[in-house]
């Protein structure tokens, strides 16, 4: 790779983190939107999480006595993760400036590096809230860990390699994959896996406060200020990342194998259109749906669990 | 003059020497010198591992010093990288030591006896030597030297609790059990094989039929295993890891149990030269097992070192899938792949020592501060004990195999050996195809639960509020311990960002063993970790570098954004109640308890509830009591019948002795008879 090339190659990381950055927020105010307007609401607009993250940068932060640097440090782990599975995750074009970084277990190990910082953090609050928080995310964590892993296992299968690059550079080679058993199988694993981990519904919501049932919000109760910003933001950009990783996995149309400026405008407007599509969808979804009882949550990861072995053993005897 | 002969004469020279001066010098410079000499023998067994990587073969021959022939000692890269692994453990234990068996005032600490402080250099001295032995005899006597020594030290505070005498029992029996097992097999190994040294061993292992070498593998694994800690034989390390000082612990869990995983490779894969598949497949189911159940019995323990001691079991369990996929595919014919599983499983090994060297550490510093092993009432540490919460938090990371930590380097690279299984091109058989996904999905739960567990002992242990006054008044450890800490923290951090540097010396222990000779799967790494063979590429340094570049970017803007004002202190939201009360904290059993419900089925956790009412009237409640044992069902399951049996034959066995010489004259007359007619009959 020139010099030229590794230039751009950074240059194209930097837009993925830009989009990331700034399309997130306005991903969830749509989904907000999308939901609101469905239950006959009038909704807040799709810019009210970019206003609530303005109005909180600039308010005072808080932090609770006997609170440790865990606390503290969290919300910048987390946020900077979600930064560097924005700029290494094959977004927007599958060219990277540097190899190694974009492996799909390591990717799916930083994200989880994220949710454990949240995790001690609500831990480290001493409070029950912040505890009953942690205990329920880290189970859930546990018990979706499997399903990924099998997801990426199925996946890796048809190029041979775990690295994202290649599997969507697969992908794009040789579009009618997508449709093999295993592909589908690991989909509809992946789509469980990414209500999980992105705290939807029917396993966590998002806009509850009500103490029997919240997981996330559970856990960021003590923040406020900037604190609080860095985890919306944090949390934000963790649904779009997984909903970008969702789309580009299964339907990578339009995602650059140059660097070439013009390939490289349409991966962008693609990876914003296909991810609205995506978020929209989900958002409809989500006002058909209750939220699962904690601990019938497990029957759905189980659920889950078999798809994406379903989907190994397919690729096994189907290959 | 090798390197390997200076460090092995420091290694047998420094112990002999060190214990008998240890010995004889008075109590309050004992603790420095022990320290001093164990962390001696263990920069002898790293100048000997050093040596050993190297490549260079390496034979002693001592004739008649042992009762019935020579000691015999031979170095090769195998003996290599574990005499590596124990003596670093050793270095960091031995400087721990220093401060950890010195004497609190006013109190005198049970670790700085004369026995104690005197035996810990000489089990790692005889730790040493297992690798190094090359004959059946001499690896016998020094195995039984290591478990003898152990015993002593787990049996280091009999005095002050009762459950230390019983886990010296289960240590004892089970070790002994074990001893008996790798003895047999060996025996008949070298009987078949018409000689007692590995190189006769290894040149008759060809001419074994199928049947005696199925018998000779089955029952060293079940002698390693027993001392790897593999279930169903893992009963004595939840006992005896705990009761042992914490130094000891970390001796014994980061080092003595990879020998078992030594013997396992040294004589499946070196001196009988691999196998059939379904040798790898009993060994990868055994692992995966192991796996699962020693996490989830940690993901729900409550007492500190306990944990510690099953999350042993988990990992050794890796080890294990990794070594077992690497036989079946090495079975199959797929030497690249074998290669990789085997390179995962030697890294595991190193990586696992390292982290779990720094957890019992850390696990004994708190016990030191505190007098508490017991989850449920520590807390708020990171306060009184910083640099021993960070250091414990390091290993932590590296337990749970998140990045950047070392744990999750080896299993990344166990999971890629494991799922390119299927696109080599070789055709999957069957139960390939239905063993390898399975276990993904064991090594994908591990991760999980594991993440769930160190999650626990991190966050409830070391952080939030503490939920005693023994935590509230913890103080921090002495320099010595921390430094031990830090020099293991230290290799943690190396393997974990650079694991490349192991990388060459790992591709030449694989060249020992016949199946994956020359596959070098690390040779091409540097800062990227590239898998040879296979299309698998990491760098754990550029994810590192990575995430802390986006982190200061982070820091950066967010200054720019909000400022950075010092944040108000506030209080909690305490439930409405006028303040927070560390009662309404969670604990680690209620950390833990939705994992407890899921996996009920498995783990049947036994509550026990007492509600005491008022005298007066029996509706107003005065205190609640809840108990919650997780009592290990698999040693319920198997291990109670098993004793009942043994003991009713030992009660049947008395009327065989009744006191009567004639009839002890008999007994000789008539087994010397039936020795005489089998030997007529077969010869």
């Amino acid at each position: 790779m020139s010099a030229q090339e590794t230039v751009f190659a950074v240059a194209a990381a930097g837009i993925q983190v830009a989009v990331v950055v700034m399309g997130a927020p306005y991903l969830t105010g749509l989904m907000r939107q999308v939901r609101a307007r469905m239950e006959g609401r009038a909704g807040a607009g799709v810019g009210q999480p970019v206003r609530d993250l303005r109005k909180l940068f600039h308010k005072e932060a808080t932090r609770p006595e006997g609170t440790s640097v865990v606390f503290v440090a969290a919300p910048l782990v987390m946020l900077a993760s979600a930064v560097f599975l924005a700029a290494v995750i094959p977004f927007v074009t599958t060219v990277a400036a540097v190899g190694g970084v974009s492996d799909l277990f390591a990717v799916v190990a930083v994200l989880l590096l994220g949710t454990v910082a949240l995790a001690l953090a609500g831990l480290d609050t001493g409070t029950a809230f912040g505890g009953i928080g942690a205990s329920r995310e880290v189970t859930i964590v546990a018990l979706v860990e499997p399903t990924i892993l099998l997801a990426i296992f199925a996946l890796s299968v048809r190029v041979g390699s775990s690295d994202l690059a290649d599997i969507v550079a697969g992908t794009l080679a040789s579009p009618a994959h997508v449709l093999s058993p295993a592909s589908l199988l690991a989909a509809v694993a992946f789509a469980v896996v990414i209500i999980a981990e992105a705290g939807r519904l029917p396993v966590d919501n998002p806009s509850t406060h009500l103490e029997l049932t919240m997981v996330h919000e559970a856990m960021v109760l003590e923040y406020s200020g900037r604190d609080l910003a860095m985890v919306e933001l944090a949390a934000s950009m963790r649904l779009a990342l997984l909903l970008g990783l969702g789309v580009n996995l299964f339907a990578p149309w339009g995602v650059a194998t140059t660097l070439a400026p013009l390939a490289l405008l349409l991966g962008i407007v693609m990876l914003i259109v296909k991810v609205a599509l995506v978020g929209v969808a989900l958002a409809v979804l989500e006002v058909f749906m209750a939220k699962l009882r904690l601990f019938r949550v497990p029957e759905l990861l189980a659920g889950s669990l078999l798809f994406a072995l379903l989907a190994v053993a397919a690729s096994y005897f189907l290959a | 003059m090798t390197l390997v002969d200076v460090g092995l004469a420091l290694v047998a020279g420094g112990a002999l020497a060190g214990a008998l001066v240890i010995a004889l010098i008075p109590r309050h410079v004992r603790p420095l010198i022990s320290g001093l000499v164990t962390a001696g023998v263990g920069v002898g067994g790293v100048l000997a591992g050093v040596g050993g990587l190297s490549g260079a073969a390496w034979t002693r021959v001592a004739p008649g010093l042992l009762p019935l022939g020579e000691a015999r000692l031979s170095v090769d890269a195998l003996s290599g990288v574990f005499l590596l692994l124990v003596g670093a453990v050793a270095i960091a234990a031995g400087i721990y030591g220093i401060g950890y068996t010195a004497d609190a005032p006013h109190h005198e600490n049970p670790a700085g006896s004369r026995t104690t402080q005197a035996t810990v250099p000489l089990f790692v001295a005889s730790m040493l030597f297992v690798p190094a032995a090359a004959s059946v005899t001499t690896l016998l006597v020094v195995w039984e030297l290591m478990a003898l020594t152990s015993l002593v030290l787990v049996l280091t505070e009999h005095r002050l609790r009762p459950s230390v005498r019983d886990a010296g029992l289960w240590y004892g029996g089970m070790t002994h059990a074990g001893l008996v097992a790798i003895m047999t097999g060996l025996v008949v190994f070298a009987a078949d094989a018409g000689g007692e040294t590995f190189e006769a061993l290894r040149a008759g292992a060809a001419d074994l039929s199928p049947a005696m070498r199925s018998t000779v593998f089955v029952l060293v694994l079940i002698g390693f295993g027993a001392k790897a800690g593999l279930v169903p034989l893992h009963v004595w390390l939840p006992r005896a890891h705990p009761e042992a000082p914490s130094h000891v612990s970390a001796l014994m869990s980061a080092a003595m149990v990879a020998l078992g995983i030594y013997g396992l490779i040294r004589v499946g894969f070196d001196l009988l030269g691999g196998g059939p598949r379904w040798w790898g497949l009993l060994v990868l189911t055994i692992g995966a097992v192991s796996a699962l159940f020693g996490v989830l019995q940690a993901s729900v323990a409550t007492d500190l070192k306990r944990l510690l001691a099953y999350s042993t079991t988990e990992n050794v369990g890796l080890m294990a899938i990794g070594i077992g996929a690497a036989g079946v595919f090495a079975a199959d014919g797929n030497r690249a792949l074998a290669g990789v599983l085997m390179a995962a499983a030697l890294l595991h090994a190193l990586n696992h020592a390292a982290f779990k060297t720094v957890l019992f550490l850390g696990a004994g510093s708190v016990l030191r501060a505190t007098g508490l092993r017991d989850l449920d009432a520590l807390g708020g540490l990171v306060r009184r004990m910083p640099l021993t919460t960070a250091l414990f938090g390091i290993g932590a990371l590296g337990a749970a195999a998140l990045p950047p930590g070392n744990g999750f380097v080896s299993e990344w690279v166990l999971l890629q050996g494991l799922i390119h299984s299927v696109s080599e091109g070789v055709a999957a058989s069957p139960v390939v195809a239905v063993s390898i996904p399975v276990a993904v999905g064991v090594v994908a739960l591990t991760a999980g639960l594991g993440v769930a567990t160190f999650v626990k002992a991190f966050g409830v242990g070391f952080l939030a509020q503490p939920r005693s006054t023994a935590a509230a008044t913890a103080i921090e450890s002495p320099m010595p311990m921390r430094v031990g800490m830090g020099v293991a923290a230290a290799s943690c951090a190396v393997l974990a960002v650079a694991p490349a540097l192991v990388g060459g010396s790992l591709d030449r222990v694989l060249n020992v063993l016949p199946e994956v000779r020359d596959t070098a799967p690390l040779a091409d790494s540097a800062v990227t970790l590239r898998l040879a063979g296979i299309q698998g590429s990491m760098s754990p340094l550029l994810i590192t570098v990575g995430l802390v570049l986006s982190a200061v970017l982070v820091a950066v803007v967010v200054r720019r954004l909000a400022g950075s004002a010092p944040r108000r202190v506030v209080g909690v939201w305490a439930n409405g109640g006028p303040e927070r009360n560390s009662r309404q904290e969670l604990t680690a059993t209620s950390f833990a308890e939705p994992l407890t419900r899921v996996f009920d089925d498995v783990l049947r956790p036994e509550h026990d509830i007492d509600v005491t009412p008022y005298a007066e009237s029996a509706y107003l409640i005065e205190s609640v009591t809840f108990r919650q044992r997780v009592p290990d069902r698999l040693e319920a399951a198997m291990y109670p019948p098993l004793l009942a049996t043994v003991e009713s034959w030992g009660r049947w066995s008395r009327r065989l002795a009744n006191g009567r010489v004639h009839r002890y004259l008999a007994y000789g007359f008539i087994g010397l008879l039936v020795a005489l007619i089998v030997v007529a009959v077969t010869s």
